[in-house]
């Protein structure tokens, strides 16, 4: 490796400063009492704490899962802050009332507010630790009758949604994470796209996490009703600390009678440093119900960041007709772990999926596919296709593919294919060839290894993609 | 009342692992090893990876004898012999008389219904029971060294029972033209079970075909638990068959387990049709640079069967390309599992690795589940898998009746297409024109 290579590997976190904002923090650990004091704090209606309280006592009979093909130190639940807000958030009237350190901590990420507000028509809810700070272009969805706010002010706005959908998708009980994540999250993005309405803009929401010790619990729930169609993005960014941060959210997406709900997340979690030192960990439950007949679940995910990912955005296709889609990139470099992937679990007649995953692995990374394509006896004329393709760089990283493919039904049509590969010494000797220096000659190759993904983001994302994926790799090649 | 923790197969198992006739040291060290890691890890549930998709409970939760076996003092009327005449195996030969042909009875060697008048004198083949009591080719060399018994329940229920099966020794440069067929055959009175232990050990640059075949004569309920352990020298070349043709009513377990020395060369073959609940595993390492495998395999499923195939390649060593194919055709309310890994450890480079398993479901009910699975640790390599499930093709078969062929007999025909695919690979061509007439015929009926 040459030195220049060296360096860009070597490229410092660009978004691990620290914001200095005072925080209202509740004690470490986790007891009924917490719960009680953020729902309390929350200031909730007794069918959410009684939902959460439910949870926390399904989680104490849970046992943290290790199937997965990742390595980490045993978490301490009980040292953990499970609510942490910006002291000056609250009451929030407008977005200038929100506390300019913050809006300044946004610019420096890129997701300038109110710049946003004006510029680029796409609407963004931010959250800043466990809270949400502000959201933007609210009075141009609301014409079209979207409700898109925080999930703190859906639960005081529109409690009879909240209640009608939480957990339909991701059951308090799911799993440790789920279950975990429902007793205490604080808040988290709310979107509701009312019958045949196409949502006029990108929806998104820019997560951040601040404070030491804090665990971010947030929960998405977006919901298309029937003929509705929203896109939304997903942003996330930490700053840099020596230990690890838990990040452990729940993502429910519904989509009814020919609706279509599109979410593309670039994920940029701090990664811990050279020595595999801090870092998040990102261990998110995300799954889409394709309710409807005719309706369309699509995931989209650029992984670059975090030191352990393991998340599974999944697409349950209840309804006649319905499509699932799971488009993923996902790097890893220095000691990072990613095992991620999809479920597809095709219940209704003429359901249809697709995934495209693409890993690369570099450094000490470790990278795992793990996908399971499930046919139900009922699921007449299922379809599925998957594609996985792996990429190592260096010989100290790790490839994985564990798909897990079960049909029960014949009229089904199945198909997986995966490889793995490097960038040929011939393809990077013919760009040298040609003037292309060796780092633009591997960025170009993974580039185009990962174009069927990046053309699945909407714009604004794609730019950011490739770029997180220019830090993330470039120069871990010689 | 009763105080017993273990459950009542388990102690079966315990009290005939104490009741059997003790060995040469080695070997009692060896079977108690074997016993002990057995209780340990108790059978496997589906929670264990492995057995994610098969549940062997029918076969746990099942009392077994030990099968009915001859002992020395007996005479030839008592013996397992009497309990198979050679008729009862013609149908199993494939009518080649020339083949070099070893009986197990029950898992004991018959050297009545076996003949290999022709065996080339740089080849051994001895029944393992003879070479333990003699010390014949010293199996303790090989024995138990190949065969994971620390971490698979069933391959340590087998060495905990090591008693009899085949000893195969090719000398260096040897080259067998005629191929060894290993019988092993149920004589089939109900629950017993039988532990045949192989051994092929293929000194640098011999070459051989080997052919397992495990069938029954009874269609009655038994347990074969089998273990091959196999031996590759450097250049070495083995092609080996295993032939899973037990009764309707058996379980299944067979393990192959080989080790594979430089520029060796393995080619397995792997056809599955018997028993209730079937499961074989293959598993090979490639140690040496250059070496070569390719692991293919068909099973034909029908009513309720289960039938399980699981293989595994590590490749150890640079330069080692590995291929695989894998076929299933799953009919009434059966149920297929297929299971491939290919490890590649970090000095690995240059593996060429390509795996395929595909899976045709003829009946709504049929099940299959598959799991192809790699993992890499080198840079320098190419590696791909697939699989595919799916029916017969419309449109093929909307050609083929258009041109006037009856709707049973096109299926018939795509299906039998789908199948000898697989077949096709087969270079023994008395055994590939066999088991394309088996199969030809299974789907007729069908």
């Amino acid at each position: 490796m040459s030195s220049g290579i060296e360096a860009l590997v070597n490229r410092e976190y660009a978004y691990g400063f620290v914001t200095d904002v005072e925080t209202d923090t509740v004690p470490p650990g986790l007891n009924e009492d917490i719960i009680r004091l953020i729902s309390a704090k929350k200031n909730e209606p007794a069918f959410m704490l009684e939902w959460r309280l439910k949870a926390y006592r399904r989680w104490l009979t849970m046992k943290e899962p290790h199937w997965g093909n990742v390595k980490y130190p045993p978490i301490d639940y009980d040292s953990l802050v499970y609510y942490s807000a910006p002291k000056s958030v609250r009451p929030l009237q407008s977005l200038d009332e929100v506390d300019p350190e913050l809006l300044r901590t946004y610019d420096k990420l890129g997701i300038s507010l109110t710049e946003q507000k004006f510029l680029s028509g796409v609407a963004v809810d931010a959250i800043f630790d466990s809270v949400s700070v502000g959201t933007t272009m609210k009075e141009e969805l609301s014409k079209h009758g979207i409700i898109f706010c925080s999930f703190g002010e859906a639960v005081q706005n529109h409690p009879e949604l909240v209640e009608k959908y939480l957990g339909t998708v991701v059951p308090h009980s799911d799993n440790f994470y789920a279950a975990l994540n429902a007793a205490v999250f604080s808040d988290g993005s709310f979107a509701y796209v009312p019958k045949g309405v196409k949502c006029p803009m990108e929806l998104s929401t820019y997560f951040r996490i601040n404070s030491r010790n804090t665990g971010q619990f947030e929960r998405t729930l977006i919901i298309a009703d029937e003929g509705a169609s929203v896109s939304y993005l997903e942003g996330c960014t930490a700053p840099k600390r020596d230990e690890n941060q838990l990040h452990a959210a729940v993502v429910e997406l519904i989509a009814l009678d020919n609706a279509t709900v599109k979410y593309s997340t670039v994920q940029n979690w701090y990664s811990g440093d050279a020595e595999g030192k801090g870092g998040i960990y990102n261990f998110v439950t995300k799954r889409g119900k394709a309710a409807g007949v005719n309706s369309k679940i699509s995931w989209t995910q650029v992984e670059t960041g975090s030191a352990i990912t393991w998340k599974y955005p999944s697409v349950i296709l209840q309804g006649d007709n319905s499509v699932g889609e799971f488009y993923s990139v996902a790097v890893v470099n220095r000691k990072q772990q990613a095992d991620t992937g999809t479920k597809m679990i095709h219940i209704g007649k003429n359901t249809r999926s697709t995934i495209v995953s693409k890993g690369i692995s570099a450094g000490e990374g470790n990278n795992s596919y793990r996908g399971l394509v499930r046919v139900l006896p009922k699921a007449e004329g299922a379809r599925n296709y998957t594609q996985c393709d792996s990429m190592l760089i260096g010989n100290k990283c790790g490839a994985h593919t564990f798909p897990y493919i079960e049909v029960q039904n014949n009229t089904a049509t199945l198909e997986h294919e995966a490889s793995t590969s490097k960038i040929g010494e011939d393809q990077i000797f013919y760009c040298k060839q040609r003037g292309v220096s060796a780092e633009h000659a591997v960025s170009m190759i993974v580039s185009g290894f990962c174009r069927e993904v990046f053309k699945e983001l909407p714009m604004e994302f794609a730019v950011e993609a490739q770029q997180l994926l220019g830090i993330t790799l470039e120069g871990s090649v010689g | 009342m009763s105080t017993i923790a273990v459950p009542e197969p388990m102690a079966a198992y315990r009290e005939n692992f104490e009741r059997q006739a003790e060995g040469p040291d080695w070997l009692d060290a060896l079977r108690r090893e074997g016993f002990e890691r057995f209780e340990s890890l108790g059978f496997p549930t589906t929670k264990n990876e492995d057995w994610h998709f098969t549940s062997v409970a029918a076969i746990a939760e099942q009392t077994f004898h030990p099968a009915m076996v001859s002992s020395p003092d007996v005479t030839s009327e008592g013996s397992t012999a009497g309990m198979v005449a050679p008729a009862d195996l013609e149908r199993f030969n494939f009518g080649e008389l020339g083949w070099h042909t070893f009986v197990f009875v029950n898992g004991e060697f018959s050297e009545d219904l076996s003949s290999f008048a022709g065996l080339p004198k740089d080849v051994r083949v001895t029944s393992l029971a003879t070479a333990i009591r003699s010390g014949i080719g010293r199996p303790e060399r090989h024995l138990g060294k190949i065969a994971a018994y620390d971490s698979h329940a069933f391959t340590a229920l087998n060495t905990a029972f090591i008693r009899d099966g085949a000893f195969v020794e090719l000398q260096a440069n040897v080259v067998v033209e005629q191929p060894i067929h290993l019988v092993f055959v149920s004589e089939g009175s109900g629950e017993a079970i039988a532990h045949p232990r192989n051994l092929i050990v293929a000194a640098p640059n011999s070459r051989a075909t080997v052919i397992e075949s495990y069938v029954s004569v009874r269609d009655s309920c038994y347990f074969t638990n089998a273990v091959t352990e196999i031996s590759l020298g450097e250049g070495a070349r083995l092609d080996h068959y295993k032939l899973q043709r037990e009764s309707a009513k058996s379980f299944h377990v067979g393990t192959v387990q080989v080790r594979q020395a430089r520029a060796s060369q393995l080619h397995s073959f792997s056809f599955a049709v018997g028993g209730s609940l079937a499961r074989t595993n293959i598993y090979t390492s490639l140690d040496g640079d250059g070496a070569t495998c390719t692991l293919n395999g068909l099973y034909l499923t029908d009513g309720t069967q289960h039938i399980d195939n699981q293989t595994s390649i590590e490749h150890i060593a640079p330069n080692c390309p590995s291929h695989e194919v894998y076929k299933g055709v799953l009919d009434g309310r059966s149920h297929g599992v297929f299971n491939g890994k290919v490890y590649v450890h970090p000095e690995a480079q240059k593996t060429d690795g390509k795996q395929s398993n595909n899976n045709l479901l003829l009946s709504p009910s049929a099940r299959v589940d598959t799991k192809p699975q790699l993992e890499i640790f080198a840079d320098d390599v190419k590696c791909t898998h697939g699989a595919t499930v799916g029916r017969l093709d419309e449109l093929a078969m909307f050609y083929l009746r258009s041109r006037g062929i009856g709707p049973e007999t096109a299926r018939m025909l795509l299906t039998y297409a789908f199948a000898a695919d697989v077949l096709e690979m087969i270079e023994l061509e008395p055994l590939k024109k066999a088991l394309e007439e088996m199969v030809l015929s299974r789907f007729a009926a069908a």
